[in-house]
């Protein structure tokens, strides 16, 4: 990646060759959030084509929910309106998480730097001769984030309703003792969906827009206290907003992968009662 | 006016900066009203009141703007506001900040700076400044030493950065003309009518070793102070005395330079950052003096003078913070000069710490978020650079040289000097503070007198109609010598050697304890510096070369040096910033008269003299009865 | 105690320049700006250094050490191994004038764009009251040194020089946070930031954070809070619609378009 005569080694400028005189492991961030970002759009990708295997009553995979499409029996806790929707279901209801992610300042940041280089790490000249970031079509629409923000609002709560659901008791199929069918039930699965669904409301209330839209967008907090609290507590949380994104990222595919097992018939489920 | 109009071809519009460092040709010329020779506050509000008032402006500055040192003042301005205690007020103002500076202040500018203080405060606001805030939301105000009530308008300990910024930001939005990195080096005068006046300016850009001739009927001086001369100072570079010096070259006279303020809380570890200022906030918020034995020594150490409104027992002392109505202050709060003696005493009995300083101890006393939210960059600066915790663990500290009460001998309420024309303002001028300052007062200085600087400046230029006076070509050319002398000489020595060895020697022979003994052998000494300089070599070109920067200021802080060292011996008595060990006590007779220094007829040394205070009216001298 | 450091500055002027070796005697507590204190006192006296203050509080000694941004009077050399070389160069997103100074006004250029605050008349008394909670945000931005750190190393211009016309960086982008987010000040910059200022430029990769020795946190509390604000002047129909019909708050009101 040659570096051109547009930055660092323009005309001027201390006449230094090297794109960077960093000698730290700068590339390890940026690597690591290929490999992983990488990993789970390919996981993503494959599971939400499947169209299969992602109800194991009561577990209903976050990547399905809320399934709106010809779903299996089971698992459209809101209807199916779109049951004429020839492909997975999961594609009609995936642009929401997945534009809200891609919009996320956090998110952005990350495929910025380890996607598009832009700039690899701080202080390492970028492989691109021209730059207009997000100005133009199509990065001017990562403006739209906020509507993303009030949609995974509504995913939070239909997640938060699937864990209530998780708490129904097993169908025969998946029945592995006794009394499992009758009664409030928790397993393995339930406390996965738990905390999935905490760090998913984790991430959704850090969010900037969020952070905005509470408090952030007053000039007088003084006149606006209740909204004030609101927009400390956001802040606390915004602080650790890339971490939430993280977490949250894992336990939406750990979820998808543990009712994947369990459709297949691969694994059972660890009953607690 | 033609020739002034926009900077010169290829220098840039905003900074001045030559982009064409190494472009050839001419001395640049510009033409002004008023000139201001610095960019600290003093500057700054000089230059903005002389735009204000119609003046054409331009100032002028050795390093970036907004880099100056009042970048560095943490405490905050002090102003009988009023705003945490309806008690305060102007008269109680100027009674502290006298009896501070030991009766020995210019009691006209001590009134009018009590006077016009929150008025120049308030107007930082309308410029965009962010203080702290009351409760009531008003401007917040903190205790210091040596102030009745709680008066500094502050923000945490930035209070310099949002003063300068402020300044800066208003200067800015006003489109005044800033020369940067550019450096003053003489006044031109015209005396062809008789009388001396100020014609302009020579200086070298930096960058370019260029050099511009400003022709200016007013000038003001706003450069700072003198702490570079001295090895352990919380001063920058930029301290070498330059106003002081040019003053006197110009032929007007300083006073008060026997009064050099040591701060008593300076970092005393590790050794590349000796010296760097511990704000007296820490103490202002509950801080406290320890020795190595844990001792709070303070107690001891209570002159007479300030005994009457000084805690004595460890109870009320604490009891103040929290009840200042029925408590006396505690001792951590006397005027600098007390606590510094004190801080010198318990070192030199052998209760020191391992580093050779005392403990300053706000760990143990105030829980850690208040510290972290009342002293950010406190506890940046430890955290940072002596991994110390301040949060966790008492600070170790030691005396300090601060700040300069002595500078140009000015008329209180125009700010000029001597000379008709040349203006001076801020620490670079003399008497306000006495022979002592209080921690806030110089940040209020600033305002005040830069605001009466700039529009008397303006008013002189104006009065003047058409004829001004003018720059003397021959005068040019001298300075350009001057300025190039460094560059002649061959074989001699670099710059930097005789700069430490003036410091170290000014610390030794001039510091915080003085006697008749030591300050003559300062003298010879800096007699043996002078002949040095003459044949100092500096190596390179013009172009950015801090070695020639240097060999220049170097003459500066000797001229500076002589002037303290010969006022320090003249004066036979301990007041304020100046403490002889050989005579221990103040001396009513001396309290009656300043020093008054003048570059000798051959212009290689200086001359003093004694002069009687101006006399304080009546209805004044009512408050100290 | 004592040691020989391995220090490598770079020397030269706009025509050219190479890094050089100057081997030099340092001790504990040392920052590098005290070993090119050293250096200049001893090997090279026209050694070209900006600095003021040695305290971390002016903003002057800004310098790129090992690569990275650093003032150069905060970088401890105790951060570093003893045998570690360091190698110091000066800004290399602004033009050098010699040796380790660089060429910074295109700062000063873009603090001269920006509207100033604007305040209202002041109170019957001839004071101002602002609650402390409603300066807390702008106080934060004007812990601001000006080292310029930020502006360095962000990338829209360190690796764009054509883009230094229409960006005015994170420093300034500070700027507009703290007067937009100003209890008293009477106008509006949002167009502006996000036309003149080219706010939508940044593409909030963080750098601008991660140099700041102020520990500003220029990019989530103004940067990102701007964008935010821009969207509800420009983006959001939503709020256009509820400004029209009146429903939304009236914090905005009595500010004027600049
Ligand atoms: C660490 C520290 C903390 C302090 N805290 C406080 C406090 O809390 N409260 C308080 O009231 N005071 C405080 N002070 C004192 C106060 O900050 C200074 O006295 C005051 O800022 C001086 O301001 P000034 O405008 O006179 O000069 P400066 O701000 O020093 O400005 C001098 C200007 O002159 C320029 N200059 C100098 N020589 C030349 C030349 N030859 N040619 C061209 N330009 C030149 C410089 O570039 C600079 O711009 C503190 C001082 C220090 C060092
Ligand atoms: S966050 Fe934006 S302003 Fe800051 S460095 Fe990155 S692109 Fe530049
Ligand atoms: S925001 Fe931080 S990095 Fe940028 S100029 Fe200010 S202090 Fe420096
Ligand atoms: S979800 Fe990351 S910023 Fe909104
Ligand atoms: S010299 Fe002032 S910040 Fe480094």
């Amino acid at each position: 990646m040659a570096t051109t005569d547009h930055g660092v080694t323009s005309p001027g400028r201390a006449h230094i060759e090297a794109r960077t005189l960093r000698e730290d492991r700068w590339w390890l961030a940026p690597l690591t959030t290929f490999v992983v970002f990488s990993a789970f759009v390919v996981y993503a990708t494959v599971r939400a084509f499947m169209g299969r295997d992602y109800y194991a009553s009561p577990y209903l995979s976050p990547f399905y929910s809320p399934c709106l499409g010809d779903c299996v029996e089971g698992a459209s806790d809101f209807g199916q309106p779109f049951s004429w929707w020839p492909l997975s279901a999961a594609l009609i209801i995936l642009i929401f998480p997945l534009g809200f992610r891609m919009t996320c300042y956090y998110y952005r940041k990350s495929y910025y730097r380890a996607f598009w280089l832009s700039p690899p790490a701080c202080g390492v000249a970028e492989p691109h001769s021209a730059y207009s970031g997000e100005t133009k079509f199509p990065l001017i629409l990562q403006n739209v984030h906020r509507y993303f923000w009030y949609a995974a609002v509504v995913v939070g709560l239909i997640l938060t309703y699937d864990v209530f659901l998780a708490f129904r008791p097993m169908p025969a199929e998946y029945a592995v003792g006794d009394g499992e069918t009758s009664g409030v039930h928790m397993g393995l699965g339930t406390l996965l969906m738990i905390a999935n669904v905490v760090f998913i409301w984790l991430y959704t209330l850090s969010c900037h827009s969020c952070r905005h839209v509470v408090g952030g967008r007053l000039r007088h907090f003084s006149k606006h206290p209740v909204r004030y609290k609101l927009w400390t507590w956001v802040s606390k949380l915004n602080g650790s907003h890339g971490r939430w994104a993280w977490y949250s990222l894992f336990s939406v595919a750990l979820v998808d992968l543990y009712v994947f097992l369990l459709a297949t018939g691969t694994i059972q489920d660890l009953r607690f009662f | 006016m033609s020739e002034t109009n926009g900077p010169a071809e290829g220098r840039h519009p905003m900074t001045g900066n030559a982009l064409s460092g190494d472009a050839q040709g001419g001395m640049e010329r510009h033409t002004y009203d008023v000139v201001v020779i610095g960019a600290g506050g003093a500057g700054l509000r000089a230059a903005i009141a002389a735009h204000e008032s119609g003046a054409r402006t331009a100032i002028v500055c050795k390093s970036l703007l907004g880099k100056a040192h009042t970048v560095m003042a943490e405490g905050g301005i002090a102003a009988a506001m009023g705003n945490r205690w309806p008690e305060d007020n102007w008269e109680v103002h100027f009674r502290d900040t006298m009896r501070g500076g030991k009766m020995l202040n210019n009691w006209r500018m001590a009134q009018l700076h009590a006077q016009e203080a929150p008025e120049r405060v308030q107007e930082l606001e309308d410029w965009g400044a962010l203080f702290d805030r009351t409760d009531d939301g008003l401007i917040s105000q903190r205790d210091f030493g040596g102030h009745k009530y709680a008066r500094l308008a502050h923000v945490g300990d930035r209070t310099g950065l949002e003063m300068i910024r402020t300044l800066q930001q208003r200067a800015v939005a006003l489109g005044i003309e800033v020369f940067m990195e550019c450096t003053v080096t003489d006044i031109f005068k015209d005396a062809s009518d008789g009388q001396s006046k100020v014609a302009g300016a020579f200086a070298y850009w930096r960058e370019s070793g260029r050099f511009i001739v400003f022709d200016a009927p007013s000038v003001i001086l706003a450069t700072g102070g003198i702490g570079k001369s001295f090895k352990v100072t919380s001063n920058s570079w930029e301290y070498t005395g330059d106003g002081h010096a040019l003053a006197m070259r110009a032929g007007a006279s300083l006073i008060n330079m026997e009064f050099v303020q040591f701060h008593p809380t300076g970092m005393v570890w590790p050794p590349s950052v000796k010296g760097l200022l511990v704000t007296e906030s820490v103490r202002g918020d509950g801080g406290i003096l320890k020795n190595s034995e844990g001792k709070r020594f303070m107690f001891d150490y209570i002159p007479e003078f300030f005994k009457a409104e000084t805690a004595d027992t460890v109870e009320e002392a604490d009891a103040w913070y929290d009840d200042k109505k029925n408590n006396r202050r505690p001792p951590e709060l006397l005027p600098r000069d007390e606590v510094a003696r004190a801080i010198n005493s318990e070192i030199k009995a052998g209760r020191g710490t391992p580093h050779g300083g005392i403990y300053l101890d706000i760990a143990s006393r105030r829980t850690p978020e208040f510290i972290r939210k009342r002293l950010p960059s406190m506890y940046h600066q430890f955290k940072e650079l002596a991994d110390v915790d301040i949060t966790a663990e008492p600070m170790e500290i030691g005396p300090t040289c601060h700040y300069v009460m002595g500078g140009v001998e000015v008329d209180a309420d125009t700010q000029q000097s001597a000379v008709t024309g040349l203006y001076a303002v801020g620490e670079c001028s003399g008497g306000m503070h006495g022979s002592n300052r209080l921690g806030g007062n110089s940040l209020g200085d600033l305002l005040v007198f830069g605001k009466r600087a700039g529009e008397a400046a303006t008013a002189y230029a104006d009065s003047l109609g058409g004829t001004r006076p003018q720059v003397d070509e021959a005068d040019v050319k001298a300075a350009q010598a001057s300025a190039l002398a460094p560059f002649e000489v061959e074989g001699g020595e670099n710059p930097y050697t005789i700069q430490s060895d003036l410091q170290q020697s000014m610390n030794d022979l001039v510091g915080i304890i003085r006697t008749r003994t030591e300050l003559e052998e300062s003298l010879a000494e800096i007699e043996a510096f002078k002949v040095r300089a003459s044949t100092m070599v500096v190596e390179g070109h013009r172009q950015y070369n801090p070695g020639w920067h240097l060999a220049l200021d170097l003459r500066n802080m000797l001229i500076v040096s002589e002037c303290i060292a010969k006022a320090a011996m003249a004066r036979e008595e301990s007041r304020g910033g100046h403490t002889r060990d050989d005579f221990p006590g103040p001396d009513a007779e001396w309290g009656t008269k300043n020093l008054v220094v003048n570059l000798n007829a051959e212009g290689t040394g200086v001359d003093l003299h004694e002069k009687p205070l101006p006399e304080m009216p009546d209805e004044l001298k009512g408050y100290f009865a | 105690m004592s040691y020989t450091l391995k220090l490598r500055i770079w020397r030269g002027d706009k025509d050219g320049g190479a890094v050089e070796d100057f081997p030099v005697e340092v001790s504990e507590g040392e920052v590098v700006l005290d070993a090119i204190h050293r250096v200049q006192a001893t090997q090279a006296g026209d050694l070209a250094v900006r600095w003021n203050c040695k305290a971390g509080k002016c903003g002057s000694c800004s310098a790129e050490v090992n690569g990275r941004p650093r003032l150069m009077c905060m970088c401890r050399l105790s951060d570093f191994e003893e045998d570690e070389v360091i190698t110091v160069t000066p800004m290399r997103s602004f033009p050098v004038i010699r040796d380790l100074v660089t060429d910074v006004s295109f700062n000063y250029e873009k603090a001269k764009e920006l509207p100033s605050f604007s305040p209202p008349p002041r109170d019957a008394d001839g004071k101002r009251r602002m609650a402390q909670v409603d300066v807390e945000r702008g106080q934060e931005f004007r812990k601001c040194i000006e080292c310029f750190l930020c502006q360095n190393v962000c990338h829209v211009v360190r690796d764009h020089e054509d883009n230094k016309k229409a960006f005015a960086g994170p420093r300034f982008f500070l700027r507009y946070a703290e007067l937009d987010m100003h209890p008293l000040d009477t106008h509006d910059r949002r167009e502006l930031a996000q036309g003149a200022a080219g706010l939508g430029m940044c593409n909030i990769t963080k750098c601008c954070t991660e140099v700041c020795p102020e520990g500003i946190h220029i990019t989530d509390n103004a940067i990102i809070p701007m964008k935010e604000r821009v969207v509800d002047k420009k983006f959001d129909p939503l709020v256009w619609l509820g400004n029209k019909i009146g429903i939304r708050n009236k914090d905005n009101d009595g500010r004027t378009e600049v």
